[in-house]
């Protein structure tokens, strides 16, 4: 991977930093930091996606077959962890660490050396989660929200992904310091905050969800280790405490955390959309009172989690209200963005196509979102196929074809190659049909009431999860197609054009070369 | 603005940063007493106080109401059963039933009972004066304990339900925890 990377940065060949593998383990620049986020999350992609695959093919046939129960459970947990902490977040922290600098017009991020750190911490994280399938015991089973009494009882699988969680925490909260810190005081002279492109917004927001939500997860891991460990009795019934107080605080953090891997999206899609229309963004500024609303809201709904835990109905009704409400800003984007497309010069390369699809299937997640929030409904349907259905909608073809199409959007930058077209059409399109093959048909599957994290199943429910394994396996391989456009876009020896998109209007376009220099703006550009 | 300014605006900025992540640290664990504060203000989950009766409960002598009472362990060598397998009571009428726990082993042990009852809700109408669930209960090798509870099941109870389960699991508190109603 070192070599690839070489290859991409070559270009920086004036500048005085170690080579070889030094480079990369003490480089404190922002788009070595971002490529080595993002390569990141690609391979943990593909782990938690061949953990994904072994869920399908379990699910292949009604019956045991592959897996026995409880390694099944390790690999649902593990698949869920690995692609929340490991592969999303990360992957929008990459983005964020090459375009954010380059789009306020900074040199690099504010705290550079910090920046180092947040990455590196990481790979032992990742270790951790990946190791701990080899230890005596096994990874842990209990669901990637790990509820005591499980987790509190589980064995040394439990402590590493408590450990790993802890890591991944700490990572997190340092690199939104660091974003927050390069947002706010960093921007060129005349970026006004209300001048900021719109994904600057969405992550400056999604930094603050992240120093708020992040520091009560390491809070409730806390709690969990002590009660294991050391004797307390949080969330210990025998000793006075209460497993449900455990999903109140995991869930204060936990749906916070569900936007925090959407906002970045939504900003992604915001650059594609006017960019391949050919206009401004309409309603700039109600898109960034939306962007805050999302997020305020997203703190007070999350009881939403636990409607069948226990509640008195007044909570039931807070928090269904709650949690509706939030369809409203979330429409007020949807409908900016197709306003933006209206009357417009659209073009469709394959970053547009990503958008658009995202636009399209996320707000089928969304409105499966918003029937989730019924509470009569979710009680019948909590802890069901629909609900995986639901999330699989915002998150896969949510924050994943967002990141897709931010990755063809802005590979041209980064590289100074351009990717294949039509290898990246074939991409989305494969990607499009093979996920709604997977996924929609659980949304009957949920319906029809066939249990989450459950290796088998009964018969009525076969023909559905032959069709879903097929499209899981199809859209896994063609997930391998990606890599390879990737890497061919790397070593192409044709350079890409000055500015590949006519209708780009962000400062890494408008003032930068293509490829990106490994500096950039070491004097600030003036914006108007 | 020089660089020096720039970098330490930069600081300021991080320090307020790692302030508020200590808040929210420190906030996780603020939830746990509020919560509890919370749930004993609403009267959710009021398992381990005694409750009073805040007037005299007419008594229903026009229903019955078989409660059936139920024991169970979990990891600790006792045996626990109530002395009677079921009562049948008026809805209103107060209630005394016998527990009784013999510890098996040669060392002393504490333990916790937790109550669980079927319907689930059945905690709104059941009113407990008297409940060896409250404090901890500490038994010497071989000892034999009987304790009582003291209850009422009032009036209000869904005229349905017939049948009613009581249960308690006695867990083992390792030396040193504080009892619940210590904390």
């Amino acid at each position: 991977m070192a070599a690839v990377h070489g290859d991409v940065h070559g270009h920086g060949h004036d500048d005085h930093h170690p080579t070889g593998i030094m480079r990369w383990v003490t480089t404190t620049n922002h788009k070595d930091i971002g490529s080595m986020y993002l390569w990141f999350s690609l391979t943990m992609f593909f782990t938690g996606g061949f953990l994904a695959m072994g869920i399908r093919a379990e699910l292949f046939q009604p019956g045991i077959q592959i897996l026995e129960p409880e390694l099944f459970n390790s690999f649902t947990t593990l698949h869920g962890l690995i692609m929340v902490f490991g592969a999303i977040m990360p992957a929008f922290v990459g983005f964020a660490n090459w375009q954010i600098p380059m789009m306020v017009g900074a040199p690099d991020m504010a705290f550079a050396r910090m920046n180092n750190w947040s990455f590196w911490l990481l790979i032992p994280a990742a270790l951790l989660l990946v190791s701990s399938f080899f230890v005596p015991g096994g990874a842990a089973a209990g669901g990637w929200t790990f509820y005591p009494p499980l987790s509190a009882q589980g064995g040394l699988g439990v402590d590493m992904m408590l450990f790993a969680v802890h890591i991944l925490g700490a990572s997190s909260i340092m690199g939104a310091i660091n974003i927050i810190t390069t947002v706010l005081n960093m921007r060129a002279p005349g970026m006004t905050l209300m001048k900021m492109p719109m994904f600057v917004w969405t992550w400056l927001i999604t930094a603050y969800l992240l120093v708020l939500a992040m520091p009560v997860l390491a809070g409730v891991v806390t709690m969990l280790i002590t009660d294991r460990h050391f004797g307390t009795s949080f969330f210990n019934a025998a000793g006075g405490g209460d497993p449900v107080l455990f999903q109140h605080i995991f869930w204060f953090f936990g749906h916070p955390e569900v936007y925090i891997m959407i906002l970045p999206a939504f900003g992604i899609v915001s650059e594609i959309i006017p960019t391949f229309s050919r206009k401004p963004l309409f309603g700039y500024s109600s898109m960034v009172y939306a962007t805050a609303s999302i997020a305020i809201l997203s703190c007070i709904v999350w009881a939403h989690h636990m409607f069948t835990a226990g509640m008195p109905t007044v909570g039931q009704l807070f928090f269904m209200y709650a949690t509706m409400l939030i369809a409203v800003p979330t429409a007020v984007k949807v409908f900016n963005w197709t306003a933006t497309m209206w009357k417009g010069e659209m073009t469709f390369e394959t970053p547009m196509l990503f958008a658009i699809g995202f636009i399209f299937l996320f707000v089928i997640g969304g409105f499966s979102g918003v029937i989730c929030a019924i509470v009569p409904i979710d009680i019948q349907v909590q802890d069901t196929y629909y609900v995986i259905a639901h999330f699989h909608y915002v998150l896969v073809s949510g924050a994943l074809f967002a990141l897709f199409g931010g990755a063809y959007y802005w590979l041209p930058k980064w590289t100074g190659h351009m990717y294949d077209e039509t290898l990246g059409k074939w991409h989305f399109w494969l990607s499009m049909i093979f996920f709604n093959m997977a996924f929609f048909v659980q949304h009957f599957l949920g319906l029809a009431g066939m249990p989450r994290r459950i290796p088998d199943y009964a018969l009525q429910f076969a023909d559905f999860n032959m069709i879903s394994s097929i499209g899981a396996f199809g859209f896994g391989l063609t997930q391998l197609l990606f890599v390879y456009i990737v890497i061919k876009c790397i070593r192409s020896k044709e350079p890409a054009p000055e500015k590949p998109w006519d209708g780009a209007k962000t400062l890494e376009w408008t003032h930068l070369p293509t490829p990106a220099p490994y500096h950039s703006f070491e004097t600030p550009p003036v914006v108007k | 603005m020089a660089i020096k300014d720039k970098v330490e605006n930069n600081l300021t900025m991080m320090k307020k940063l790692l302030i508020f992540t200590v808040v929210m640290f420190v906030f996780g664990y603020a939830m746990v007493p509020f919560y509890e504060k919370f749930c004993e203000v609403a009267g959710i989950n009021n398992l381990l106080q005694p409750d009073t009766l805040s007037q005299e409960l007419e008594t229903d002598t026009a229903r019955w109401v078989t409660i059936e009472l139920d024991a169970n362990t979990r990891g600790l060598p006792w045996d626990f059963k109530p002395l009677q397998r079921s009562v049948r009571v008026h809805p209103g009428e107060s209630v005394e039933v016998m527990y009784e726990i013999i510890n098996n082993s040669d060392r002393e042990i504490t333990g916790q009972a937790i109550p669980s009852y079927s319907p689930r809700f059945l905690d709104k109408h059941l009113k407990k004066f008297e409940c060896f669930c409250f404090t901890r209960q500490v038994l010497k090798p071989r000892e034999v304990k009987q304790m009582p509870v003291q209850f009422v099941i009032e009036p209000t109870l869904p005229k349905e339900f017939h049948t009613i389960t009581i249960s308690y699991t006695f867990f083992e508190l390792p030396v040193g925890t504080p009892a619940i109603s210590e904390k």
